[in-house]
């Protein structure tokens, strides 16, 4: 976020003003702006329409028609969960001043939105109402352990996945979320993340590795045909995905302003280079350019340019959308096989390759021309970022599915995974 | 000639393709079907309202061969077909009169 160096000057007043609300200090702190309000009114709904019906759509047509209510129901009620966690102690944790442990964890000053009100701001957006700013970041905390559900398709008991991803928007987002965002140690140490390439893609793509590995390959997985039921959905998933990051990436100025249209240029040249580079290279080594290569790759590029979006010009755009399709096609597609993981949707090979690209060439393409905060742009920062980001990620979601496996199971029964998740867990199914 | 025909669970396929293929039986056709027999259906509820499916996903499986290989496969399919539970599906052998390659013109067993 562009405002994070600020923060550690206006971190020791947030408290005070969280409590006297606002107006009382405003002498110092911007104005309340109806522009900006509007684009991020605009940007939150934008990136709450990623995740239903963008990413469920996205996931929804590459499982087996066995399973596609259930990966779609994975997205939705993820959102209605993240929702009421965000709304009750997610927000505080991420977003509220932590005092002693500031550098960690936020407060909890802010539970259920208490000291939060129409006349409030946020320290780290002060042009807006505090309401739309949780809002906004609220649909951040949704998307990112949705996006952590395509490591695991097909094969995850609907109970366990519930309380997976209940205890990761807690233990793993809020943290990592206050460490780069929220006034924490990473933020004050000048990595530069605009919208979340680590605290959302990597985070996610890395607790997805996680997932895999835990709970183990697919039944048939390397012999049972595993081809996506319907690319068609899949398609205008990617397509709401990449609409939706507008909201994302240019709302992550949270102004409407020039660096908002920087982001959106950059976001577009991204994305479209690396779903050509995707496209290409799948063109090259295995003879066809596919449909599920190019909207991978645009998903790819999304991903890569998220933590640049805001720093660098859109050639430094276009080169990381290159790099970024084509080693998140090398990641997905041989890397994948040559480990023997069953990441099935490339939660890590799109979302944690991409994501890492991203963070590490921001600090390469960071142009003070377009951001004066990314003038400190040091690729070294970068890395810090990255591996505090996967270490806590990899043990703390380790940890929860240890914490789940005992309490309910991670796998459905064999029988039931063969029968499909769509008529064992939810007793539905998809009529011809 | 027989023409085998089994009506499988759709899972097990891949299983079923394998067996045949060391037995050398190369070509199948295979259907997706709906049908019960001892396993009966389930129900699915929309909104409240319970909605009985009693015909349940299936796979048939049809192939055409010489007499000398039937039992042979007959054995095959239910060993990679078989997972001990309801539902496993059924065998049926029928006495092929005759068959013709469309390309060549060849009938009998030189068209299997």
């Amino acid at each position: 976020m562009k405002l994070n160096k600020t923060l550690t000057v206006l971190g020791s007043a947030l408290g005070a003003l969280a409590l006297l609300a606002g107006p009382a200090l405003a002498q110092d702190a911007p104005k309340l702006d109806t522009g900006d309000t509007a684009w991020m009114l605009t940007s939150t709904a934008l990136v709450l329409m990623m995740t239903i019906p963008g990413l469920a759509l996205f996931y929804g047509g590459m499982v087996r028609k066995k399973n596609v209510l259930a990966t779609v129901m994975q997205s939705f009620a993820i959102t209605c969960l993240v929702t009421i966690i965000w709304y009750v102690v997610g927000y505080s944790m991420a977003f509220t001043d932590g005092g002693s442990t500031q550098a960690w964890l936020g407060g909890f000053a802010k539970i259920f939105h208490n000291n939060v009100g129409v006349t409030t701001t946020n320290a780290l957006a002060g042009t807006i109402p505090e309401y739309v700013f949780s809002m906004f970041q609220m649909t951040f905390a949704i998307i990112t352990p949705a996006l952590i559900a395509g490591a695991f398709a097909e094969r995850m008991k609907f109970s366990a996945m519930m309380i997976f991803m209940g205890l990761w928007s807690l233990i793993v987002y809020s943290p990592i979320a206050h460490w780069v965002w929220g006034g924490g140690f990473l933020g004050s140490w000048g990595v530069l993340d605009f919208a979340g390439g680590t605290v959302v893609h990597i985070n996610a793509g890395v607790a997805g590795l996680v997932c895999a590995l835990v709970l183990g390959k697919r039944k048939g997985f390397g012999t049972a045909n595993m081809a996506p039921h319907n690319l068609v959905l899949s398609v205008i998933g990617a397509s709401l995905l990449w609409v939706g990051w507008f909201g994302f990436n240019a709302g992550s100025a949270v102004a409407s302003n020039a660096l908002a249209g920087a982001a959106m240029m950059n976001t577009q040249v991204a994305t479209a280079a690396a779903a050509l580079a995707w496209m290409f290279a799948e063109w090259i080594v295995v003879k066809k350019p596919s449909v599920l290569g190019i909207i991978s790759g645009a998903v790819a590029g999304l991903v890569a340019v998220t933590p640049a979006s805001g720093f660098v010009n859109p050639t430094g755009a276009l080169v990381i959308g290159l790099v970024a399709g084509a080693l998140c096609y090398l990641a997905a597609a041989h890397m994948k096989k040559m480990f023997g993981y069953d990441d099935s949707l490339d939660a890590f090979g799109v979302h944690g390759v991409g994501g890492i690209i991203g963070a590490l060439l921001t600090g390469v393409f960071a142009d003070p021309a377009i951001n004066p905060l990314g003038a400190t742009h040091s690729i070294v920062t970068q890395f810090y970022g990255i591996i505090f980001t996967i270490a806590w990620t990899a043990v703390a979601s380790f940890v929860i599915l240890m914490v789940v496996k005992v309490l309910v199971g991670l796998r459905p029964s064999e029988q039931e995974e063969e029968e499909g998740l769509d008529i064992t867990q939810h007793g539905e199914s998809v009529n011809e | 000639m027989k023409l085998v025909i089994a009506i499988i669970k759709p899972s097990r396929l891949e299983e079923v393709r394998q067996a045949l293929n060391s037995l050398d039986v190369h070509g199948m056709t295979v259907t997706e079907v709906k049908g019960y027999g001892r396993q009966k259906g389930h129900s699915e509820i929309y909104r409240g309202t319970e909605y009985a499916v009693h015909f349940l996903p299936k796979l048939k499986i049809e192939i055409a061969v010489e007499d000398s290989q039937s039992d042979a496969i007959v054995s095959a399919i239910r060993e990679s077909a078989q997972t001990g539970r309801i539902g496993d599906g059924k065998i049926f052998v029928l006495d092929l009169l005759a068959v013709t390659r469309i390309r060549t013109g060849e009938t009998g067993a030189a068209a299997l």
